[in-house]
């Protein structure tokens, strides 16, 4: 069962062949618009949903000769339906059913978080379900309970800005540009770890939910006291950063395993690229006595191979075809179902 | 001899269209923000009615736009996946071009095609009907203001295109004396893409897949910031 993935939900375009049967990814390859939406300040929808149409079919066609297979050789293709931006979506989603209805393969409509939370599952000696699943990255901060593949249950998530975006607003406070998430971990790592003490927001009170928009205000107002060419100072107030966000993720990871009774933690998205996160992370599993999975780096960040390999498991699973060419910006992921149960 | 498949999302209207040796067939709905969802269907159902596979066809022809940014990259995107996957070239169409195509007639050969393209803007393109039957771009294609589009020196002009319907009294004012009358109801067809591909194909200008390319006019669509 090969199946093809395909993903265009915001700023990456990512295509990958999954082989299912062998449980082995056969060729990946990802075009980053990083560069192109730099100068904005952020991602630009319209510019985005531009690029996905010219560099999709190419990235197809890559993969196939990379794996070494013919357009017969598919058995099936995945697209990411949501959540995400509505036009980058719709690029994806035409494009691998026009490729599925002239193959004559079932077309599978994937959910992009639960792309991210099973990619760890594609690496070496894969975590076994159940496990507690946080997604970290410039659109999401959820922990979800999973139970098996499909049964997902929302434990906390952001109330206002994701964690990502988070390090992307503080980076740019700093001059770091954009996305300065990664610049602001390499200043973090030059900073005096007790300078500067940042809130750790929502941990004072029962729940898993949490709240990230009043850090970058007191970064702004910390920045506001130092002087803009004190480079110490600028390091201090990353490290600052960084590590009230690395705590609170850390708090709120250990509440989600103890009120679960789970010992596994799979961390995905881009901030699971973080180190400092990682490090945090892997001590706190040890003192539980648990385990903390992360997907290889290059998979943190959204990629195709998660998407053919969702779409992988669910088709092996017995899920049906999607029927209808439809996509959807917001799909809460406690909606989906485990494979032919819908 | 000749057999394409052609689609046209571009504007509220989605259609597809068999050409089979010169006899057409088409799948034609005003459907706005249903394009996604009926186009595949209706495909499925003038090759089934055919009985004809996607492989049996020799070109895929597609509205390239101008028009709705989102549905130029629904039939463009679309044609690059049936495409590819039975390895079919592929002809790109100007929606303006088949707007003025449905309209053009002896009694309407000239024709100045005008696509809503909102903003306060018209997608604008004037047109002459040949002898062979089909319209050929005079001057190029352009987005302006309604008071921006090029006033033809002579008369006998006609009008097509919901760009009429919503800008009448602007357009009017401007090309009032050249223009003898207006279609502001009619929307690009994908028979009358078919019919414009054609020829293209039949002369080895079909393209491979991934050169099905929407081409939007209105380019500055975000401003740098500072």
């Amino acid at each position: 069962m090969r199946v093809l993935g395909i993903e265009t939900s915001c700023d990456e375009t990512g295509v990958a062949v999954y082989d299912g049967s062998r449980g082995r990814l056969l060729a990946h390859a990802l075009h980053s618009q990083v560069a192109l939406h730099a100068d904005y300040g952020g991602v630009v929808p319209e510019l985005a949903s531009r690029d996905h149409v010219r560099k999709t079919l190419p990235l197809v066609e890559r993969v196939l000769d990379d794996a070494g297979l013919v357009a017969g050789d598919v058995d099936g293709v995945a697209y990411t339906a949501g959540p995400g931006l509505v036009g980058a979506l719709l690029v994806g989603a035409v494009v691998a059913r026009g490729l599925a209805w002239g193959w004559g393969v079932p077309a599978l409509a994937v959910h992009h978080m639960e792309g991210h939370l099973l990619a760890p599952l594609m690496e070496p000696d894969p975590p076994a379900f159940p496990f507690v699943a946080l997604l970290v990255s410039g659109g999401h901060t959820q922990l979800i309970e999973v139970a098996e593949l499909g049964r997902y249950r929302l434990l906390g998530d952001t109330r206002d800005d994701a964690v990502g975006e988070a390090f992307d607003k503080t980076a740019k406070l700093l001059g770091l540009g954009y996305p300065g998430g990664p610049a602001l971990a390499r200043l973090a790592e030059k900073g005096a770890p007790d300078r500067f003490t940042f809130p750790r927001p929502m941990t004072d009170r029962p729940g898993l939910d949490f709240s990230f928009s009043g850090l970058k205000t007191h970064a702004l107002t910390t920045l506001r006291g130092i002087d803009a060419g004190d480079e110490a100072a600028r390091a201090a107030v990353a490290k600052a950063f960084e590590h009230a966000v690395v705590e609170t993720l850390a708090i709120k990871c250990r509440r989600a395993l103890v009120e679960t009774g789970l010992r596994t933690l799979v961390v995905a998205g881009g901030v699971g690229a973080n180190r400092a996160l990682r490090a945090r992370l892997e001590a706190l599993a040890t003192e539980l006595g648990g385990t903390v999975r992360f997907p290889r780096l290059e998979f943190c960040t959204d990629n195709g191979a998660m998407i053919a390999f969702a779409g992988a498991l669910r088709l092996a699973g017995g899920d049906a075809p999607t029927a209808e060419l439809a996509v959807r910006p917001r799909w809460p992921i406690d909606e989906l179902t485990p494979p032919a149960a819908a | 001899m000749s057999r394409l498949l052609a689609i046209d999302t571009a504007t509220e209207a989605c259609s597809a269209a068999l050409w089979i040796d010169g006899e057409l067939h088409e799948q034609y709905a005003e459907a706005p923000r249903e394009h996604a969802k009926r186009l595949l269907p209706m495909v499925e159902t003038l090759l089934a009615e055919a009985s004809l596979k996607l492989g049996d066809l020799d070109a895929l022809a597609f509205g390239r736009g101008p028009g709705s940014f989102t549905g130029v990259r629904i039939a463009a995107g679309m044609a690059q996946g049936l495409a590819f996957s039975v390895g079919l070239p592929v002809v790109p169409v100007s929606t303006l071009a088949a707007l003025a195509q449905g309209a053009a007639d002896v009694e309407h050969p000239r024709l100045l095609a005008a696509i809503d393209a909102r903003m306060g803007e018209v997608y604008w393109a004037r047109y002459l009907l040949g002898a062979d039957g089909l319209v050929s771009l005079d001057g190029d294609e352009r987005v302006c203001a309604p008071e921006d589009a090029p006033v033809p020196s002579d008369g006998g002009w006609f009008g097509v295109g919901s760009g009429w319907k919503t800008y009448e009294e602007r357009l009017a004012t401007c090309l009032g004396n050249v223009v003898s009358g207006f279609d502001g109801a009619r929307y690009p067809r994908a028979s009358d893409v078919a019919r414009l591909a054609v020829p293209v194909y039949e002369r080895g200008a079909a393209l491979p897949a991934e050169r099905a390319i929407p081409v939007y006019l209105r380019d500055r669509v975000a401003n740098k910031p500072g």
